[in-house]
Parts: C-alpha cells; structure tokens; sequence
C-alpha cells in the first residue's frame, strides 16, 4: 500500500468519502461535502463566464467599436454594427439581472422573451428537418431485408402508438400492441445502458480511491 | 408594455430566425449573426442571474440564521475561494499547473464525479427492487436489457463464444440496437419533434404565453 | 416471515455492499479482456484513418467531470490517433468544464512519448479555443464565423495571431468534427447545426446513458458513427492498437452488469415465490 504524499489526492479523497457517506444515511460529513460542491460549482462557472464571454466578448468588442470611432471617425464606427451592438446585448443582458429585485423584475421578461423567442426560432427549424423529416427519411427503406422490415413497421407501429386521439382499438390497437412491444425493448436497451453508464461512473472512483489515493492498484 | 413588448420581441426574433433559414442572404443573416451573438452574452447574464441568486438565498440564510444556515456559509466561503483565485489567475485560469486548475482537479472533480458515481449504487438497489416481470410487456423490456448489459460487455462474449457467430450474446445485443431498439427510438423522436415543432409555433405566434409568467 | 419475504426486504446497505465489492475487487486483477468492435465505432476511427495529414479537426469537450470515467478514454484515444496521423486538433468546450477536460486529456497525451517526439507546438498543431455561453446558437455561430463565436483563444489570444485558425472561418474549413457529449448542448445539437445545416461530417462519442438516443442520427450525413459508454471507449483503444484505461475497466464492468442482472433474477424470484404463496 503506497498513499499518494499529495495532499491534493486525499482532499480529493475525504471529499469523495464524504459524498459516499449518503449511502449509509444523511448526514452533516455529507451535507458538507454538498454544501461546499454547490459553491464551488458556482464560483467555477462564474469564472470561467467572467473570462470567456464577459471580458473578451462584451468589452472586447465593445472597446474595439469605441477604438474604431475613436481611430476612423463617426461613420467608419457606425458601420462596424457588428462590434458596437454588442450593448445591446450587454443591456439585455443586465435586465436579465433586475430579476433579483421584485418591484423592476418584469423588465428581465424583455431579456427572457429574447431567449425564448431565438431558441423556438431555431428549434422549430431544427427538430423539423433533423428529427423529424429526416428521420422520416431514414424510414423509407425497401423491404429487402428483415432488418429494414423491422425498422420500418416498429417506427410505423411507435408512432401509432402515440396518436392518441384515436381509440386503440380493432386493427389500430393491434398495431398500436406492436408498437409498445419496440418501445419497450427500446426502454429495456435503454435501462441496460443507463446500468452500463452508472457502473462506468463508479469504476472511475474506485479507480481514484484504490489507486491514486491509497495506492492499492497500479 | 409588460406582456406586448416581450412578446412582440420574440416574434420578431423568432420570425426571423425561421426566415433566414429560407433567405441566408443579408438582411436576415446579419440578424441572425447579431442575434446570436447578443444570445451568447444574455446567456451568460442568465447564468449569474442563478449565480446571485443562490448567493443572496445562502446570505439570507445566514443572516436570518433558518435551520442549516452553517452549511450557507460553507457554499459561500466555496463561491468566494474559487472566484477569487480565478480572478487572480487572470485569463490563464484554466491553464495546467495553475492553483486554479489544482483547485479544480483536487475539489471540483472528486466532488463532482462522486455526486455522479453513487447512483451506480441507487440503480442497483432500484434494479433489484423495482424491476418486476409483471407483465408480457415487462418481461420483454427485461430481456432487452438482460441482452443489452451483458452482450455489451467482453462477459457476455465469454459465456457465448462457443455459438456460431450471429448467435452470440453480443451480436443479440448489436441487432437489438441496430433494429428494434432503432426503431423505437426513431418513433420517440419524431413524436417528440412535432411536439416542439407545434410548441415552437405556439411561443413565436404568442399563443402560448407562460414564459411571461403572471401579471 | 419466509426466506424470500426477507430477501424482498432486504436492506439496501447489502445491496450496496455487494456493487462496492463487484466493481472493485475487479481491479485488483490486471485481466484483460477480449473486446469486440461494433460498426459504429469502426466507423469513427475509419473517417479519421481517411483524413490526409494537415486536415483539420474540432473536438467538442461537451462534458464536466461526472461523465469522466466514460468520456475522458474517448477523448484521449482519439488525440492520440489523431496526432499519430498528423492531423490539427481544435479543441473547444460548449459546457464550462469542457476545456479544463481537453487540457486534462492533451497533457496526458502529449506528455506519452511517441507524441512528445513529434515535439507538437500550440496554435500550430493544436489549439483550444475555450467554452463560450450560448448552447448550441454557437455552433450555429461558428458555421458562419469561428472568429466572432471565439474572439481569443482559452488564454486571451486573439484568434488571427493563432497559426492554425488563420484559415479557418467556418465549418467549411473543418475536415472532421468530433464531439463528446454528456447531455445538453451535445450532441443532438451538432447533429442539428454542424451536421444538417452546415453539412459537417461529425462523428460523437456520448456517455452509455446518451447513446442509444443518438443511433437514430447514425447514417446518411448524420452521424458517421458513435462511441457509447466506457466499451465504446475500449473498442477505439483496441483499434487503434493502444489498450489503456477503458479496456482495463471492462472486466470490473462485466461484473458489475453481473451482478446487476443477479439481483434483477433473485428480485424477481421473490417476488414471484411470495406472490404464490399470498395467492395460495
């Protein structure tokens, strides 16, 4: 047994054993662990935030469009739209913040209406063409093997399945059956992999716990 | 103005995003391009909007000293170490041999990893609690699984490797993947696309309004 | 109270117990096992084994350290295939964590001395751009400028003073992109934007959890293949002639699954053994 010299690892290592310690109960060595990943987890996404969208992006392009006015003149900066607009976004921005404060909060829905109005933008595209035509696309195969028979009356069946305005019944319900049983081999495919991903997960622990830490493994 | 203009926003916004996928020519690519990268940076306000806000909930449990409020001061003093060794660190936070990146690899993986790796304990338990042939249809989506976890592992190519090959445990798995899985899956999605295509064109059109909350 | 009502109720801490034991005494033992390829993943390392030397190639880090054990031998098995084959890598992250993962993984990589002696020079060979906020209105950022979706690079460098990146202004210019995924933005996204819109030819590798849900996307300009889980993982080790981390854990993996499928039969036995006798 060699336990690593790094201080470090067994930080590491009592936080892990801290977080391991919910299996037998709650508990405050637990609750501190939790406590303390949740500040973390906040401080490392404002950093990073802070350093990779709000300096270079929002003042970076903001101080080249006050250079480029500076330096070329009132119109040459006008025409460079596509640096100075950046207040714009950084405007939207701060009335997203007013959300703190519940007398001006309804003025970050300006902010939350942007968002949502560029993400149903692009979703209602996007889920369209790749999710949905295409995939409708994939679907049309010819019957030249039990394999794409397979996949073209389970994808028939399945959605069948969800058309739910129609009573399941007669030949529907009898498709609608087929379709259930490819949702639920979908379902158990899908469980035999959650099991695969969790116990992954876990290796990777041990590995840590045994190996860098207690030096038990090589 | 509290309710028509966000709206009209996300009207406009969402127009035009749809429409420059038609027309990817000037004046709507160049909407595009702005909107997107004013998104980018409400994106990251949207962030610190949770940021502050679980900052000013731990301070207000501290300052009003409610049941647990040591444990608010254990999430600040985490919030205030890591933001102020990366602002220390500069824009070279994320760089190897940085207290930054000590501080990430030493407390931020093992904590998160850990949050991750003990449900590998909760799926067993589950599995062995919850997980009940009942039925035909529980019976099938069982066998799936059963496949599915040992076909996709050198176990279950060591139990099978003495049938021909197309019989083998992993090849089972292989084709339950390739085919019906694929096909029900396939049905998830396009179901779930035409869902978001409709509630896409709810949002944009102003039908549906729940973004906006109440008042 | 019978032996199969105890064994219903019984306590979840042996359960517990016997998956700690499952997964770790496995390690212990340095076997190796057999892992066999599946097209998918043969897919992937044939796309890249296609690529000449000089091509270009984005890594998308899309995943913090709770998918590490799964994603981290994907990421470092295809660094190395890619240096070996003399190809640029651009790294970048649309989760935080994603760049700290990918200097993680090149500092392993580059430190292994077959690469190391082919004395790789940052924003020559290889360059990380960072993470930016946005989801996946990045990507569809990057198809129409990398530069404005990625001013500077991780370290504050602009991107025009970036060998590498002089050239590079879109996906157009991108030979490959590969991206690991742990949830969302991921690879759904790429799928959507890189791959529909701007015609990118991608290839994920996703956590066990992600996968399946992604085989729909394999084929027709979609997907050219997926690595799914710590076995995907494996099966690109193996082909590229390099086992390491993901084909040591596969023997704590099968047992592991083992032992889960043993507690589902006797679970189920027990259920089945009190129902009876309730019944009778």
């Amino acid at each position: 047994m060699h336990p690593s010299p790094d201080i470090g690892i067994w930080i590491g290592g009592l936080l892990t054993l801290g977080i391991f310690s919910f299996l037998y109960g709650d508990n405050p060595y637990y609750k501190f662990c939790e406590a303390f990943f949740v500040g973390v987890s906040a401080g490392h996404w404002f950093i990073t935030l802070f350093w990779t969208v709000f300096i270079p992006k929002l003042l970076g392009n903001i101080g080249i469009a006050i250079h480029t006015f500076r330096t070329d003149g009132f119109a040459a900066g006008m025409s460079d739209y596509m640096h100075w607009s950046y207040i714009f976004g950084g405007i939207l921005g701060f009335l997203m913040i007013l959300r703190l404060f519940p007398k001006i909060g309804w003025i970050s829905r300006w902010s939350l209406a942007f968002v949502v109005g560029t993400t149903a933008g692009y979703y209602f595209i996007n889920y369209l063409v790749s999710n949905g035509l295409m995939q409708i696309q994939k679907t049309i195969l010819p019957f030249t093997s039990i394999g794409n028979i397979v996949l073209v009356v389970g994808t028939f069946c399945g959605l069948i399945y969800f058309f739910f305005s129609k009573e399941h019944k007669g030949a529907f319900g009898g498709l609608a059956r087929i379709g259930i049983w490819f949702l639920m081999i979908t379902f158990g495919a899908s469980f035999g992999y959650t099991v695969m991903s969790r116990m992954s997960l876990l290796i990777g622990r041990m590995d840590y716990l045994l190996g860098n830490w207690l030096g038990l493994i090589g | 103005m509290r309710r028509e203009v966000p709206l009209m926003i996300c009207a406009i916004v969402g127009f035009t995003l749809i429409i420059v996928y038609f027309v990817p020519h000037p004046p709507f690519s160049d909407m595009r391009d702005l909107f997107s990268d004013w998104f980018s940076v409400i994106a990251a306000f949207a962030i610190y909007l949770g940021i502050l806000n679980l900052l000013k909930n731990s301070v207000d449990k501290v300052y009003r000293k409610r049941s647990g409020w040591g444990f608010s001061i254990v999430t600040i003093a985490g919030f205030v170490l890591f933001v102020f060794i990366g602002l220390y660190e500069g824009s070279d936070f994320g760089e190897i041999g940085t207290r930054y990146y000590w501080l990430y690899d030493r407390i931020y993986f093992p904590l998160m990893a850990t949050m991750f790796a003990i449900l590998a304990f909760f799926i067993g338990s589950a599995s062995y609690r919850a997980f009940r042939a009942r039925n035909v249809e529980a019976t099938v989506l069982l066998l799936a699984a059963f496949f599915v976890m040992l076909g996709r592992v050198p176990i279950g190519y060591y139990l099978t490797s003495w049938l021909p090959e197309g019989w083998r445990m992993s090849d089972v798995a292989s084709a339950i993947m390739t085919y019906p899985q694929m096909a029900g899956q396939r049905a998830v999605m396009i179901g779930i696309a035409l869902g978001i295509v409709s509630t896409s064109l709810r949002i944009i059109l102003g039908i549906e309004r729940t973004f906006l909350g109440g008042e | 109270m019978g032996f199969f009502e105890r064994l219903i109720k019984i306590d979840r801490r042996i359960i517990f117990t016997f998956i700690a034991v499952a997964i770790a005494l496995p390690l212990f033992f340095n076997v190796s096992m057999y892992v066999e390829t599946t097209p998918e993943v043969v897919g992937i390392f044939n796309a890249v084994d296609s690529l000449s030397p000089g091509s270009k190639v984005l890594m998308s880090f899309d995943y913090d350290p709770g998918s590490m054990p799964e994603l981290q031998p994907m990421a470092e098995s295809f660094l190395r295939h890619c240096f070996s084959r003399g190809l640029k890598v651009i790294l970048m992250g649309l989760w935080p964590q994603g760049p700290l993962q990918a200097n993680w993984a090149l500092d392993i990589i580059l430190n292994e001395p077959d690469i190391k002696a082919m004395n790789l020079k940052y924003g020559v060979d290889y360059v990380n751009l960072g993470y930016t906020a946005g989801n996946e209105v990045v990507i569809q950022r990057m198809g129409s400028d990398i530069h404005a979706a990625f001013p500077v690079d991780y370290y504050g460098t602009s991107l025009d003073e970036i060998p590498l990146m002089r050239g590079v202004r879109n996906f157009d210019n991108i030979d490959f992109v590969y991206n690991l995924s742990a949830g969302y933005p991921g690879t759904m996204e790429w799928v959507q934007f890189a791959a529909d819109r701007f015609h990118a030819v991608l290839g994920a590798g996703n956590t066990a959890v992600q996968a399946p849900l992604m085989y729909p996307y394999l084929g027709r300009k979609q997907l050219v293949g997926i690595l799914g889980g710590m076995k995907g993982a494996a099966e690109y080790e193996v082909l590229a002639n390099r086992p390491a981390r993901a084909v040591r854990y596969m023997f704590s993996q099968g047992i592991s699954h083992a032992v889960v499928v043993f507690f589902v039969i006797i679970g189920n036995l027990a259920y089945f053994f009190t129902r009876k006798k309730k019944e009778s």
